[in-house]
């Protein structure tokens, strides 16, 4: 059986343990981005017909919450936080200094898919805004020095 | 079978209504008119353009009255000073929020943002005027969206949902990045689930869903989703 079938029938499962119920839409997503790690159209088409939903009612859930991903992220992802409290702090210069030095823009994922470049809303670590977050770790009061060096240190890694 | 009724009071005027009437369906039965702008009789209220803000005595705030059930003994204001400045505030932010250059507008002269403006007084606006460069799809037959000038009433995805039945449209996004979609975000000439009935662009209230080539004042029939749930009853069969 190939990866992609595997995650079909773990989806599936998921689907089947919520009797389909359209209710579950938001459960079901946010498994399936567990299970694929981003949520493409052919994934979304085919939750809506299990589920009986109108495709634009599944985009538009699946667009409103920027928790999930349409994108294929890349290997190594920077997520920054773009809250009021960190956008005040300068998160926004700091993102876009990521975007120049790898000529990406947010949502996007470098041509060799090592780095994706994602925001989100508060994260809940307001007191230590500016904050950004590299694969799993969380940069508190980050600054562009700091958040370049560590990018350049995950890359490296690979 | 007797329907409770609740009486109120409308700037002054006692009025009596069936239980559970929204305040602005109250005041339009005894003739006094609230500015709305998204709401659209025969389809589901939504509350969202605070067009139709009123003032109820006894609490400082204000409540829409499209979504908000009358109560007995309630003292509404539909007009005051401060509600004609809110409702000022409420069209200009509209305004400011997208590309609305009303000259270069197919829906010029047959536009409620327009008219309100008007109507209220609205000469300029006090916001930063985002120019948007949002995508015009003109991939359909002969359906067009202006998405720069879509104010966001969801009054065409309700028609399509409530009265077509088909839900072809939703909002992707959210607050001021959200865009009307076709099914999976697909150009609207490869969507699968649209009818091509028409009946966005009829309730649409601006120029953001028209019909390519045909004149505004022609093509938009506000009443089409009140005819259609009345026509639905059909009485004469019974
Ligand atoms: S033409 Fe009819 S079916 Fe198509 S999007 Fe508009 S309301 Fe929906
Ligand atoms: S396209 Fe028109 S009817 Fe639809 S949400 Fe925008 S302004 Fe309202
Ligand atoms: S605003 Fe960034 S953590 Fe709260
Ligand atoms: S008409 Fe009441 S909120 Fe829009």
């Amino acid at each position: 059986m190939s990866k992609d079938d595997s995650r079909r029938v773990m989806l599936e499962k998921v689907m089947k343990d919520h009797g389909y119920q359209e209710s579950a839409l938001l459960e079901i997503l946010h498994k399936a981005q567990e299970i694929y790690g981003y949520l493409d159209k052919e994934l979304l088409m085919d939750i809506s017909g299990s589920l009986n939903l109108p495709p634009s009612h599944v985009f538009g859930v699946a667009t409103f919450y920027s928790f999930f991903k349409l994108k294929r992220p890349g290997q190594h992802i920077v997520t920054g936080c773009m809250g009021t409290a960190c956008y005040v702090k300068g998160a926004d210069e700091i993102m876009q200094a990521v975007e120049r030095e790898y000529n990406i823009k947010r949502g996007e994922s470098t041509p060799d898919g090592k780095l994706s470049l994602l925001v989100t809303r508060c994260i809940g670590a307001c007191a230590m805004a500016p904050t950004i977050i590299v694969d799993d770790e969380v940069i508190a009061k980050a600054t562009k020095e700091i958040v370049l060096q560590k990018i350049k240190q995950v890359l490296g890694g690979t | 079978m007797t329907a409770t009724t609740v009486t109120l009071k409308i700037d002054g005027l006692e009025v009596t209504v069936p239980e559970g009437t929204t305040i602005l369906k109250a005041a339009k039965d005894n003739g006094i008119i609230i500015p709305t702008l998204c709401n659209l009789e025969g389809l589901s209220p939504y509350g969202g353009c605070r067009l139709c803000l009123v003032e109820i005595s006894g609490s400082p705030k204000l409540f829409p009255a499209c979504i908000t059930p009358v109560s007995s003994g309630m003292e509404v204001t539909t007009q005051s000073e401060r509600l004609t400045e809110y409702r000022k505030m409420a069209v200009q932010m509209l305004l400011a929020e997208r590309t609305h250059i009303c000259s270069v507008c197919v829906a010029n002269d047959h536009c409620e943002l327009q008219s309100l403006a008007n109507q209220l007084g609205v000469d300029h606006v006090l916001f930063e005027r985002n120019w948007t460069r949002l995508e015009i799809d003109s991939s359909h037959d002969f359906l067009v969206i202006d998405r720069n000038r879509c104010i966001l009433c969801t009054r065409c995805l309700r028609v399509c949902d409530e009265i077509e039945g088909v839900h072809t449209l939703d909002l992707k996004l959210r607050g001021k990045d959200a865009q009307v979609i076709m099914d999976l975000d697909e150009h609207w000439g490869n969507s699968c689930s649209c009818t091509s009935c028409r009946k966005c662009a009829k309730v649409c209230p601006v120029g953001a869903i028209y019909i390519e080539g045909e004149p505004v004042s022609h093509t938009k029939h506000k009443d089409i989703a009140e005819f259609i749930t009345e026509r639905r009853q059909r009485k004469w069969k019974q």
